[in-house]
């Protein structure tokens, strides 16, 4: 079996705000096509994780390296590596004053430089992707949560990233919201996306994850496959979250 | 107090000067304010640039605004301004550009630090840059967020330029303090320009709100 493209590997990585020390020495590996799932407790430093992975948080300390490149963040253009890796956030963070289309539209426009049929074409086509196909000309306020999320969804997909990044992305939804955005995650996984999602949705962990990585106190204390980590929890710390919340 | 129909008589017969001076009225305040707008941006770009010398810059400059009054800023830029040969339609029109500026930069700061830091990391997380998402994502928002408080300045600039009057300038309340002491009969030709001015305040808040109500499309 031929080895996995490396996405994203991260080593020794250290974050602190102030005099919080948040990452404490990360390692972390991401193969092309993998799911890799961050759980773990408010606070336990995962979002910090994920959005340093897109240099919306910049490191204090080791190494990013993004498609076996080492991404400095004082002299790369972090604009173009965040092309390759799409985000959704907690809250969608929808641009209010752009219809649905515009907003997945916008980035291929203005980015990407795209004219505007094949940039309409092709967020029309997410949207279809996303079901949301008949929301095309609506603004965001007119959706329910889990509509806005599949948008969110759309508009990263529309600059073709080769990795997405998800933050929490039902958190804010109402419960029988969750369904339909997973879904969608879902759809994106089997086709081969690669992942890296922090979710307190244990189902999806179980189901959809390749990896998932238990995160205590700013420190990756466990990770493995899901059944192995769900099922034979090696450390005390991992037991004691998992019967917490299951 | 005049009668009815002496204020209307008068209304009527005076209607062409009263008009030339709304014209200039129009224009001191529709060229004042357009650049008003251009200087409070740059120094509400100033204050949140976060590099502690340029919000100084922007916070010296409101504070002098502020602590001044508005006649005086007028005559500074009247008297200052007269050794280079300019007009004082010009004076005036960039004392109140100066003047309402920093009103404006205060209104436009508010409003952009007012849009959810969400926005901004959804741009940069598409590939934006932090000067592509101010411009496409964060300006529009803010600036329909602004709209209603500009409007409120809108109509302060309007009134305010009647002070362009004590240098001369021959704008609405020039027209009526002057035509009123000619006749021996101030307290008609006040009444009569404050009728233009309450019409050029109703139509400047119609045109505020309409456009109001254009950019809430989305809501």
């Amino acid at each position: 079996m031929s080895e996995k493209r490396e996405m994203i590997k991260i080593e020794k990585l250290n974050k602190s705000f102030g005099d919080l020390h948040v990452l404490k020495d990360i390692d972390m590996e991401v193969k092309e096509n993998d799911v890799v799932v961050l759980i773990g407790a408010s606070g336990s430093g995962k979002s910090t994780l994920l959005r340093c992975l897109n240099f919306l948080e910049i490191k204090n300390g080791g190494k990013i390296i993004v498609e076996g490149k080492e991404i400095d963040p004082k002299k790369d253009n972090l604009n173009k590596v965040r092309e390759q890796i799409g985000m959704v956030f907690q809250h969608f963070n929808l641009f209010p004053h752009k219809t649905v289309l515009q907003n997945v539209m916008e980035a291929p426009l203005v980015v990407k430089r795209k004219n505007r049929s094949q940039a309409e074409k092709e967020g029309k086509e997410l949207l279809e992707k996303v079901g949301l196909a008949e929301k095309a000309d609506v603004y965001p306020s007119k959706l329910s949560g889990g509509q806005k999320q599949r948008v969110a969804i759309a508009r990263a997909l529309a600059m073709k990233p080769d990795i997405m990044l998800f933050d929490e992305p039902t958190s804010a939804l109402d419960p029988e919201l969750v369904g339909e955005v997973l879904s969608t995650m879902k759809q994106l996984a089997r086709e081969g996306m690669t992942m890296v999602v922090v979710t307190h949705e244990m189902g999806f962990a179980r189901e959809v994850g390749d990896w998932v990585f238990y995160m205590h106190d700013g420190r990756i204390v466990e990770r493995g496959e899901p059944q192995e980590l769900f099922n034979n929890p090696k450390e005390q710390r991992t037991k004691d979250f998992l019967s917490s919340i299951l | 107090m005049p009668s009815f129909s002496h204020f209307f008589e008068t209304f009527i017969d005076s209607y062409p000067v009263f008009f030339k001076g709304m014209l200039l009225t129009l224009q001191v305040t529709a060229v004042s304010i357009l650049i008003a707008i251009f200087i409070g941006l740059f120094f509400a770009f100033l204050k949140i640039s976060k590099i502690k010398v340029l919000e100084a810059i922007a916070n010296v400059y409101i504070y002098i605004v502020r602590g001044t009054p508005l006649i005086v800023q007028i005559f500074i830029f009247y008297f200052g301004l007269s050794e280079y040969n300019i007009s004082g339609f010009w004076s005036a029109t960039l004392a109140l550009a100066f003047h309402n500026g920093a009103y404006i930069a205060e209104i436009f700061r508010g409003t952009i630090q007012s849009i959810d830091k969400g926005q901004m990391e959804a741009g940069r997380s598409l590939g934006m840059t932090n000067a592509l998402t101010m411009r496409r994502i964060i300006l529009p928002q803010a600036f329909r967020r602004a709209l209603p408080p500009l409007g409120n300045q809108f109509i302060i600039g309007l009134k305010d330029s009647s002070l362009a009057a004590f240098i001369g300038m021959y704008e609405l309340f020039n027209v009526a303090t002057t035509a009123g002491s000619n006749n021996f009969d101030s307290m008609t030709y006040l009444l009569i320009v404050a009728v233009y001015y309450l019409i050029l305040v109703f139509l400047l808040t119609t045109i505020v709100s309409l456009m109001e109500k254009k950019l809430s499309a989305s809501d």
